[in-house]
């Protein structure tokens, strides 16, 4: 197979910044019509203009917004807001809102999939939370919920069945010893409500959710394979969790394969939206539950961009020491887990489980619990570093983990039957890459060099000295030696973190168990391990988001399975799908 | 076993009835037939407990620790469980570790069905135990023993490794106690599987079925059974609303009374 070369990245000199007002003039300019209204929160794009502008967007070079980050909906009482989150590969800088406005009886948008091949899943999921129609969208099903579930959930009229109030704290549980269990309050005692016309005695459940390994378009004729649907999942050791592949194949090689998601939909918004801001910090952990420390980053960035504060130095170098920690033990794992796809049983995985304990036990010391750690505040962190804390990080990133990193490299990187296995295996092109809009280690594995600390410096990560590494040929190998030399940049920001931190204070102000956050929205991200995670918040100025949406990167990563996939053999398939480092936790929330 | 008959010294025997006692005394091993059986029962049991093998099934966050649980730290082969069985045809136990969804309900039950008696189940962790902190969400099922019967529950969120090999050595009290007089598995007849739950509007139990439909045909019936609980707005206006009563009653109760004459 001819190996790709990367493509060098257009040099595309930053004409335009990433300004709301001069991009409106820019629409403007091309469709004078186009634009409703502009304000700091986003532009508002005419419904019917929508495919036009963001074309335009995408194509027109001196803009060049290439990449969709984001897609959301809100649910406002006199209609619904389609959020679409824009921005430039070759620019970097924070991305731009787009906004259409949808009325509430008939709710319905042009599909965007046509331009940004990134929108296919997130608005199959606007789809079946929210209700929103996308015309033109080629497969517009449920995804995470199952087909026949009555009901939007995310929509604000939608009360579940286990539903107290609109808002936590709830007034029902009250001090003097009011509170009954849910079930009780619930007439049916369990977590479930059924519109009144069920007939459960007769019900029968849609086709599609039924199990069916069935043969499809027989033709019994001469000796030739026919295609059979196979189903892999959603309980299967090498699905890395509870996902479901309905796999079409072609004697072993695969015709085409579609992720079904939800079987760990755990609503993590909507108990969002009930909770307050901080509140829902422990939830974040159980989003993707390797990586804890970098979820509460992400958040505590996207609620800080709201509340405007700002925080101080020494609790930025223990956030950054954290996070990179976290990177480094995520990282380490999956070249053990990828390795576990390929068949070497557990042994590659216990080196990286080993370290992963070292790094574990130093959480436990600083937040009290080794993988929900729950750790980060809103202009702050929890709790100051016990002592000799550093002196034990000190120890584990100059001397164990390099060592450890390097010889994992020497046994696993130079496995002949590895490279075998993994070279043109899986192959992603840049440009696929980009208008799919998967992020992290699969994203700069197609050759992008493109990480949200350097395009739009957080945090601290200005003021570290590190590369960016990128791949060559985006297949399983790239990705695989992404997580390896990530792991070494980790290694060198966390060494000159440790060297620099300086003492002082951990938190502005005082701690709170409620914050008061500022009427508006934001879009605050921050590089995961698994890639861009989004935290989009609308605030309305009372203590809970209005809403609250995840940008998950390994939700989005997985919409290029199928690209991925198609050709391959079925054993294949299972080490394509370890590449993604899928935690289901993120993937359907 | 501590019955057994002590060694005699040897006897003179005068008639042959008497030697045939005597050799039957000698030869055979007389006990009683639940002596057997406890026998038999030590020894099955401590078959069983030093090898539990448990399906490699995780569902959510709780599955790492369990991953971890099974490394080398904490090194789960201890306990002559470190078999993690992908089919659960193999399995002896099913470690439920994680959030039980209604979607994935369904083949949960199925998977438990599959397994071969005698079978054990564990809920790891508060979502399996009871929903945990996704509860109020509209997609989760509060505990898997809404349909499965749990032998054991691991508390925690996750349960750390440490808490995890304490169920498991409950678990492995429990296998000790069990007996085979009474076990479910050597019962006659035949054992039927769950049924299992199916998606419809929302999921539901087939068992149920009847129950739903009385119930959704007669929504007196369901708001019957639904507990009123009055939050603390409710609560806080329901006394102002006392309060003014009373005291819209004082000034009319002392009214009718004429005030006293003064006396002089
Ligand atoms: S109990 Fe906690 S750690 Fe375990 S699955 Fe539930 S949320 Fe995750």
């Amino acid at each position: 197979m001819a190996v790709t070369e990367p493509v060098a990245p257009a040099v595309v000199k930053p004409t335009t910044t990433n300004d709301p007002q001069s991009i409106a003039d820019q629409i403007k300019a091309k469709y004078p019509d186009a634009v409703e209204s502009l304000s700091a929160q986003g532009i508002v794009i005419r419904r019917d203009r929508l495919p036009d502008v963001a074309r335009f967007l995408r194509d027109s070079p001196a803009l060049s917004f290439d990449y969709l980050n984001n897609l959301t909906s809100v649910d406002y009482p006199d209609r619904f807001e389609v959020v679409y989150h824009l921005s430039s590969i070759s620019r970097g800088g924070a991305p731009i809102a787009l906004k259409v406005n949808v009325n509430r009886e008939n709710p319905t948008v042009s599909s965007l999939v046509p331009v940004y091949r990134g929108a296919d899943f997130q608005e199959r999921e606007v789809y079946d939370m929210m209700g929103i129609r996308f015309a033109g969208h080629p497969n517009l099903r449920r995804i995470l919920m199952w087909e026949g579930f009555e009901g939007y959930p995310l929509r604000k009229n939608y009360h579940e069945p286990y539903y107290e109030e609109e808002h936590k704290p709830f007034g029902t549980r009250w001090d003097q010893g009011h509170h009954v269990i849910a079930e009780d309050r619930n007439p049916w005692h369990d977590n479930v409500q059924y519109p009144p016309d069920l007939d459960a005695t007769t019900y029968k459940p849609p086709r599609d959710e039924i199990r069916t390994a069935g043969i499809e378009n027989v033709s019994v004729t001469k000796l030739r394979t026919d295609k059979i649907v196979l189903n892999i999942g959603p309980q299967h050791p090498s699905t890395h969790g509870v996902l479901r592949l309905k796999t079409t194949i072609d004697g072993e090689t695969i015709v085409a394969v579609e992720p079904v998601l939800g079987y760990l939909h755990r609503n993590h918004e909507k108990i969002g939206e009930r909770n307050t801001f901080l509140q829902n910090m422990p939830y974040t952990d159980r989003l993707d539950y390797f990586t804890s420390m970098a979820n509460n980053h992400a958040y505590a960035i996207a609620v800080e961009k709201l509340m405007g504060v700002k925080v101080p130095e020494r609790a930025e170098y223990i956030r950054v020491i954290m996070v990179e920690l976290t990177r480094v033990i995520a990282h380490m794992s999956l070249l053990g887990f990828l390795y576990n796809d390929l068949g070497a049983f557990y042994t590659p995985l216990l080196y990286g489980l080993e370290e992963r304990e070292l790094v574990l036990d130093l959480f436990e010391s600083v937040a009290g619990s080794r993988m929900m750690c729950n750790y980060m505040r809103f202009g702050g962190v929890a709790r100051d570093l016990p002592e000799g804390w550093l002196d034990r990080c000190q120890y584990l990133v100059d001397e164990r983990l390099p060592r450890v990193l390097d010889e994992m490299g020497n046994y696993l990187i130079g496995n002949e039957v590895f490279r075998a296995r993994t070279k043109n295996v899986g192959i992603l092109p840049r440009d696929l890459a980009i208008n799919y809009s998967t992020a992290g280690p699969v994203l700069r594995g197609s050759g992008v060099k493109y990480d949200v600390r350097r395009a739009e410096p957080y945090s601290i990560y200005d003021r570290f000295d590190f590369d960016i590494p990128v791949g060559t040929n985006g297949d399983v190998y790239d990705r695989f030696m992404m997580r390896f030399w990530e792991t070494q940049q980790s290694l060198r920001i966390l060494k000159q973190a440790l060297k620099q931190i300086p003492a002082g204070e951990i938190m502005t102000g005082k701690k709170n168990y409620q914050v008061r956050v500022p009427k508006g929205e934001a879009y605050g991200r921050g590089e995961n391990p698994k890639g861009e995670l989004g935290f989009y918040l609308v605030s309305d100025g009372s203590p809970n988001p209005y809403r609250y949406h995840v940008r998950a990167p390994s939700f989005i990563n997985l919409g290029t399975l199928n690209e991925m996939a198609v050709g391959h053999k079925i054993a294949d398939l299972i080490v394509i799908l370890g590449s993604y480092d899928v935690v289901m936790g993120e993937v359907d929330r | 076993m501590a019955e057994l008959t002590k060694p005699e010294p040897i006897v003179l025997v005068n008639s042959e009835e008497e030697w045939l006692e005597e050799q039957v005394r000698r030869s055979v091993w007389v006990t009683s037939w639940d002596k057997v059986i406890d026998l038999v029962d030590k020894l099955y049991n401590w078959g069983r407990r030093n090898s539990v093998w448990p399906m490699g099934f995780g569902l959510a966050c709780c599955a790492i620790e369990m991953i971890c649980t099974s490394a080398s730290r904490f090194d789960i082969s201890r306990f002559g469980m470190e078999l993690f069985r992908a089919s659960p045809r193999q399995a002896d136990l099913m470690i439920v570790a994680g959030t039980v969804t209604k979607k994935m309900v369904p083949s949960i039950v199925r998977l438990y069905n599959q397994m071969a008696e005698p079978k054990y189940v564990l809920a790891m962790g508060a979502c399996a135990t009871a929903g945990g902190p996704f509860k109020e969400g509209y997609n989760v099922v509060s505990g898997v023993d809404k349909f499965l019967p749990v032998d054991v529950y691991v508390p925690g969120c996750p349960p750390t490794p440490q808490a995890l090999l304490y169920g498991l050595m409950q678990l492995q009290a429990k296998i000790d106690h069990q007996s085979i007089r009474d076990v479910r598995w050597y019962k006659s007849g035949e054992a039927d599987g769950i049924p299992e739950p199916v998606l419809g509007p929302d999921i539901f139990d087939p068992r149920r079925a009847e129950e739903i439909n009385d119930l959704t045909a007669h929504p007196e019936k369901l708001q019957a059974r639904a507990l009123k609980i009055q939050t603390k707005l409710e609560h806080k206006a329901e006394k102002l609303a006392e309060e003014k009563k009373e005291a819209a009653s004082k000034p009319a109760a002392a009214a009718p009374k004429p005030p006293e004459p003064p006396k002089t």
